[in-house]
């Protein structure tokens, strides 16, 4: 029977079993407190394509590293809102990110226009700065924790299309002029900046030098008239539908250049490939992975398999062999570092990543003084044999050859670009 | 010469496509006074349904842009109704219509962005990588064959605007709208119906824009700025006038990207529109 005083002893024990559990509970939870990392991601607007995709190859990494434990033992989360392509969104977001949301680390969005107006956030809080494809960014800021996962090099613009150009003069007989033609925006016009320079270094007379605003609907008045300073190469750059609008057009105009391309973004996702089909063929452009043999870095097949899988119905690029692979990377560099320096001190953090050489799914990165890759990587691709309406046979070796550069290279150019 | 008269061909081709992008908002900015900013985004929903049944059934763009504008006309008729109700029966209709449309573009990028992504959508026929050479003239067919659609879809609804008795009306009712009441015609029931053929030429417009680039959900922004100002120069509501500005704006710009520099031809062509309109305010055809 229970008496009044077990009752109070029974109901004085379990009180302080409660309290006892209420103090581990807090204590229980502090341990296991998910690590977050926070982000803005163009999630909608005019890079959204590229945008969901790297988010998409960002939670397999972060599924990849919960599955191994977390960081510091604590489980990875993400905390990111859609910037919509809108520059002026970024700053309120990081700022919300590190102040109202807390987070313990932040990477970049994607792209030069979203990356930049994130800068001075960061490194008020002097924060360590993972990005994902700015280009020139850091020319600029000058900021000692800012890490550029795109192979662009050390001196950004320049190494953008140094490869072009040295393919070009390699060539029997050597050309003598240029046309550069760029989309007026950031990128394209820090690209044609580069080219400029280049073409200056190796002697090249420019003929045609021209920009042209990012809305235009028809681009055969343009190339006409490239066509008419008959240039032996021309070197464009500009943004997807851009992209689109000036192979059709060179195609139909009938554009006499040795060798057309250089700094199209675009090119590299597999509806526009697939819809452009043969007349991509031997356009010479950039790319930052291609499945050729020379590229089989480890790990990159799996993580394009699981990024297959993930991105399936998801209208994004199907086979994601041009930011994917980079928006994992750039955080298994974050990973390696937390790892290495055991801590979330953002000194430590930066000073291992200016010394360390990473692996990764791009293979071996290592950063300059300047936060860009010590050496430039950025391949010139040759597009080949490319049959009409399938998308398949941009899944595998053969259609993107490697020119450039020498260590990665798995093809011959041809040359002419049109006989 | 034959850069300048290339630069010519492609300026009309370009224009032809303008007009047929502008001729909707031409009946409802230009004729009914309702500020449809959301008309591009309707343009890039009939490039989607292009996409969609030409990617999966291999149906011509063209077909699918005729076959779909008696659905966009029954999309546009309702459209107008909630406009109606909520906005214009009590008055509303200016500064709370604009919101509405506004939202109402949003309302289908968000859709077009959730249901099929972000990806760049393009469509394939046999003709469109085809050149036709005149003589030293290049027509791109991707640009020829919108230039032909476009052209016989403005013509038809100009004609169909002044030779029938409802078209007939639908310009009445932007003149005088109690007068066309006095007559005994229904007013609402008449701008419905223009509202509604006002959509259904984006169906048509949608399936060219395809044809020469191209699309992803946010693409009709671009075209918003340069819809309005040829249907504001050819005169708020004169086809024949919003068919001679969007030449002209097209031919504007291929001649100063041929010979000047792409980046000019903007400001040359809205350069062009402001110069009008301080000669013409009322616009090129314009009821003074």
């Amino acid at each position: 029977m229970v008496n009044r005083r077990s009752f109070a002893r029974a109901f004085a024990a379990a009180g302080a079993l409660a309290f006892a559990a209420g103090a581990l509970v807090p204590a229980a939870a502090h341990a296991q407190k998910p690590l977050k990392i926070g982000f803005s991601m163009a999630l909608t607007g005019g890079l959204a394509g590229a945008g969901k995709a790297a988010l998409i190859a960002m939670e397999i990494w972060r599924e990849d590293i919960n599955k191994k434990g977390g960081l510091l033992g604590r489980q990875v989360e993400f905390v990111y809102y859609d910037d919509a392509t809108q520059p002026a969104k970024v700053p309120p977001i990081y700022s919300k990110l590190i102040d109202v949301d807390k987070v313990d680390l932040v990477v970049s969005s994607y792209g030069t226009n979203e990356i930049a107006p994130a800068m001075p956030i960061v490194m008020r809080k002097k924060l360590v700065f993972p990005s994902l494809f700015g280009l020139a960014v850091n020319d600029e800021f000058k900021y000692n924790r800012y890490f550029q996962i795109m192979p662009a090099g050390p001196e950004p613009k320049v190494d953008w299309s140094r490869g072009y150009f040295e393919l070009a003069m390699e060539q029997n007989p050597k050309p003598k002029t240029v046309a550069i033609v760029a989309a007026d925006a950031e990128f394209p016009i820090n690209a044609a900046t580069g080219a400029r320079k280049n073409a200056q270094a190796k002697g090249l007379k420019i003929v045609y030098d021209k920009t042209y605003p990012p809305a235009t609907t028809d681009f055969t008045p343009i190339v006409r008239a490239i066509e008419a300073t008959s240039p032996d190469i021309v070197y464009v750059a500009s943004y997807p539908p851009d992209s689109v609008g000036m192979v059709k057009a060179a195609n139909e105009v009938g554009l006499k250049a040795k060798m057309f391309g250089g700094g199209m973004v675009g090119l590299q996702f597999a509806a526009i490939q697939k819809n452009l089909g043969p007349l991509l063929n031997n356009v010479v452009n950039y790319d930052f992975w291609v499945p050729e043999p020379t590229l089989k870095f480890p790990g990159v097949n799996e993580f394009l398999a699981k990024y297959r899988v993930a991105a399936k119905d998801k209208g994004v690029d199907p086979f994601g062999h041009y930011l994917p692979p980079f928006a994992y990377a750039y955080l298994q560099v974050l990973e390696q570092s937390v790892n290495a320096v055991k801590s979330l001190d953002q000194d430590k953090l930066a000073q291992h990543m200016h010394k360390t050489t990473f692996q990764t799914v791009v293979g071996e990165v290592k950063f300059g003084s300047n936060g860009e890759w010590a050496r430039s990587r950025v391949l010139f691709v040759q597009f080949r044999d490319v049959q009409k309406d399938n998308l398949d046979q941009f899944a595998g070796p053969g259609k993107r050859i490697v020119l450039y550069p020498k260590n990665w290279k798995s093809g011959d150019i041809v040359y002419p670009y049109r006989k | 010469m034959d850069l300048f008269l290339n630069a010519i061909v492609s300026g009309v081709l370009l224009g032809a496509f303008y007009a047929a992008v502008a001729v909707g908002l031409a009946i409802t900015f230009g004729q009914l006074d309702i500020v449809n900013i959301a008309h591009p985004a309707f343009v890039v929903v009939g490039s989607y349904i292009t996409w969609i049944l030409n990617s999966r059934f291999g149906l011509d763009p063209v077909l699918v842009g005729v076959l779909a504008a008696p659905v966009f006309f029954f999309v546009g008729a309702l459209l107008y109704r909630i406009y109606y109700a909520a906005f214009e029966r009590t008055g509303q209709e200016s500064l709370s219509g604009l919101a509405f449309f506004f939202g109402v573009m949003f309302i289908v990028e968000v859709i077009l962005i959730l249901v099929y992504g972000v990806d760049y959508r393009l469509v394939s026929a046999g003709y469109l990588g085809e050149n036709l050479d005149i003589g030293f003239i290049g027509l791109p067919l991707r640009l020829f064959v919108p230039f032909v659609v476009a052209s016989a879809m403005t013509a038809a609804v100009w004609l169909y605007l002044s030779r029938t008795f409802t078209g007939r009306a639908i310009l009445a009712v932007a003149q005088d709208r109690l007068a066309l009441q006095l007559m005994g015609a229904d007013p609402v029931k008449i701008k419905q119906f223009a509202f509604g053929l006002a959509i259904a030429t984006t169906a048509i417009a949608g399936s060219l824009l395809i044809m020469i680039g191209p699309v992803e959900p946010s693409l009709g922004r671009v075209y918003i700025g340069r819809a309005f100002a040829i249907v504001v120069l050819g005169g708020m509501g004169s086809i024949p006038g919003m068919v001679i500005a969007a030449l002209l704006l097209g031919v504007t710009e291929s001649f100063v990207s041929s010979f000047a520099g792409p980046s000019w031809a903007p400001a040359v062509a809205f350069g062009v529109l402001l110069l009008t309109l301080a000669v013409r305010p009322s616009g090129l055809f314009g009821r003074a």
